[in-house]
């Protein structure tokens, strides 16, 4: 995974609540056996049933961070809705609350979620729809900067540590590698291994 | 040096690191693995080229997907082809024991680990699904993880993971005629609901956990999930030991003297504290029946389904809509409800001993000419062994339909499917809306519960049923 420590780009404004993982990606999506090629379905059932839906508007091109409500990404545990998510681009999510799980697949798979309060989101809202919202986010400094102002968000001291060294739970696992083969080496085991039935 | 319970043992062994701020970086013995949450990690893994960490402590089977019929070979479902063909495949490459089709071991991954042995005292086992819990009967800490985890376990033999918080549960008194493990962890679940042990792991402990067998224990632990704990564990003793004693993974000769020994030391120690302690009463426990589309929603069999307004507050709404769905009425007794289907299967209860209680209920009985009855074994030797016992022709002659060894109808991935406005007796572990098909109704229950509905057409307790005086616990 890259170095995460700041993220720059436009606003995609998803005025809605309670996003659940199947309008982020359906069930009829799932059926393959990779981590990719879940982008282009990426709230498939929006798209097809809204032309005016935010990502069918050419306005939102490109934008990289989704603005959004309440709740998102509750329903299935599908990590798929990470992968769909950022596959199409998607590199932050600005929200006021997300699903536990979906939080925790987040984390692993380098999709910076951040938390703000209801009031400020609307104001945000605001500004994405009226005009372009182009924000800076300081992954470092914790900070998501506009324009001579800044707000403060919380991060998980070690989600941090992964994008800001450019690690993702793998990589970190990777990184203790030697710690690991000596514990493995000195570890009890009672299991007998060899040809098996 | 601190007093510690088995859960806190078995977590210090297992930690190879940890920094301030970040997880543990804890180490992972053994992996099960099936195929329809495996495929995306091998990919991953792929991908980035990194090798396997120890393929020879995998060990994989096919169980969720698969047909159940006779010609099981053929799988018209091109999603599940792709699955197990992909799974094939991905042990082959890696190098990783696999047990397919007609290998006499292949089955459901919960029933096969510990029948191999794989499931040993003092372990830390993972595997793509929730009940992976149920390995917890060993005295091993055995617990779900997603896919991206996955991958980390099997490209490192580790995962990062927070301590968990501990629970103890202790079971007071004895189990009556007709009562069995899977009505004991119901009224554990019935008691502290879907969210009662959130965050924890939890132990098991009293008399009846004592007498139970292994396969009793497997029940127990394999439901830990449903109140939301990470995991359940009972402690080792003579029971686990003899279980293991000349499995294939089991160790030999010095080894396994070193290994009892070893085991012994994982019990929790007189003082240790939890986070949590909890008592359920067993003494005049009754068979238990779920009402609603949780697990937590269940009640004894003599019982009335609740009244609403009499539910506290939070738990409302849900039973509402939980018997709206289910064509259940506020207060009506449970006891009498007529149904169109039974099933016996599932990594909670298709065990060689639960295939024996259903077959001394239906011996010399006829499942009702309403019910469809299906029993599926829950591995290629349960099955084996069903037929050496003539378990079979019990089924056959009692007019059930004895299966195919894997996952079934206990979840409807495959054709075996409850359909939508039918009620299913089932001795599984989840009711939730559409579990065992879109629009079907499901009653979680003993085995023998379900056999004895089965034969009634309705639900009705085993005692009647019941030959000789068998007690349990």
């Amino acid at each position: 995974m890259d170095k995460i420590t700041a993220i720059k780009g436009n606003v995609i404004p998803l005025k809605m609540n309670d996003v659940d993982t199947d309008l982020i990606i359906p069930a009829q999506y799932l059926t393959s056996v990779s981590t990719k090629g879940y982008g282009e379905h990426l709230f498939q059932r929006l798209k097809e049933s809204d032309k005016q839906f935010v990502f069918n508007q050419t306005a939102y091109q490109g934008a990289n961070i989704l603005l959004t409500g309440n709740n998102f990404g509750c329903g299935s545990s599908r990590e798929h809705a990470v992968w769909a998510l950022r596959e199409a681009g998607i590199q932050a999510i600005i929200g006021h609350s997300f699903a536990d799980i979906f939080a925790s697949n987040s984390a692993k798979n380098g999709l910076l979620l951040i938390t703000l309060s209801e009031g400020l989101i609307a104001d945000f809202f605001q500004q994405a729809s009226s005009s372009q919202l182009v924000l800076y986010i300081d992954v470092v400094e914790k900070k998501i900067r506009l324009e001579g102002t800044h707000y403060d968000f919380d991060m998980d001291p070690f989600v941090q540590y992964c994008f800001t060294n450019g690690l993702d739970e793998l990589d970190y696992l990777l990184s203790c590698k030697d710690d690991i083969g000596m514990f493995k080496q000195k570890q009890k085991s009672f299991l007998t291994l060899g040809e098996k039935p | 040096m601190s007093a510690k319970s088995i859960i806190d043992k078995i977590w210090q062994a297992h930690v190879v690191k940890q920094l301030q701020g970040h997880p543990a970086v804890f180490a992972i013995d053994f992996v099960l693995l099936h195929e329809v949450t495996s495929a995306q990690a091998f990919a991953t893994l792929k991908e980035r080229d990194i090798p396997l960490f120890s393929p020879e402590t995998c060990l994989a089977t096919i169980d969720h997907s698969i047909p159940t019929r006779k010609n099981r070979h053929e799988i018209f479902d091109l999603q599940a082809k792709n699955q197990v063909e992909t799974l094939r495949q991905n042990t082959r490459l890696a190098g990783i024991t696999f047990y397919d089709f007609e290998s006499q071991h292949q089955g459901i991954v919960h029933v096969v680990g510990p029948e191999m042995g794989a499931t040993q005292p003092g372990m830390t086992l993972v595997c793509g699904d929730s009940h992976t819990s149920t390995h917890g009967a060993f005295g091993a800490l055995a617990f779900g993880i997603g896919t991206s985890v996955l991958t980390h376990v099997l490209a490192t033999g580790c995962l990062l993971l927070q301590k968990p918080k501990t629970m103890k549960v202790h079971f007071k008194g004895r189990l009556s005629p007709g009562v069995y493990a899977k009505d004991a962890i119901m009224k554990l679940l019935a008691t502290i609901g879907i969210g009662g042990a959130t965050g924890h792991v939890i132990e098991y402990t009293g008399e009846i956990i004592r007498n139970m067998t292994m396969e009793e224990r497997m029940t127990v632990c394999n439901m830990s999930i449903e109140c939301g704990a990470r995991a359940g564990l009972i402690a080792p003793d003579e029971t686990t030991f003899n279980y293991l004693k000349n499995k294939p993974y089991a160790p030999v000769q010095d080894k396994w003297q070193n290994a009892v020994e070893h085991w012994k030391s994982l019990c929790s120690d007189d003082d240790c504290t939890y986070d949590r302690v909890i008592e359920i009463d067993v003494n005049n426990l009754v068979p238990m029946v779920s009402w609603g589309t949780n697990p937590g929603q269940t009640i004894g069999i003599d019982e009335t389904v609740p009244k609403i307004s009499q539910l506290p507050e939070n738990e409302q709404s849900m039973a509402r809509q939980a018997l709206d769905y289910i064509q259940l009425k506020e207060a009506q007794p449970i006891l009498g409800t007529p149904v169109e289907w039974a099933f016996i299967g599932s990594c909670t209860n298709g065990r060689i001993e639960d295939l024996r209680q259903a077959a001394s209920i239906l011996e010399g009985q006829q499942v009702h000419p309403q019910v469809t009855f299906y029993i599926v074994p829950g591995s290629e030797a349960v099955l084996a062994q069903a037929k050496k016992e003539g378990l079979d022709q019990i089924f056959e002659q009692a007019g059930a339909d004895f299966r195919m060894p894997g996952c079934s109808m206990c979840l409807g991935m495959n054709d075996d499917k409850v359909p939508a406005g039918e009620r299913c007796i089932s001795s599984t572990n989840r009711n939730f809306v559409g579990r065992q098909g879109s629009g079907s109704f499901t009653h979680l229950a003993s085995p023998a519960t379900v056999a004895a509905s089965a034969i009634a057409g309705k639900i009705v307790p085993p005692n009647e049923f019941i030959k000789g005086s068998q007690v349990h616990g």
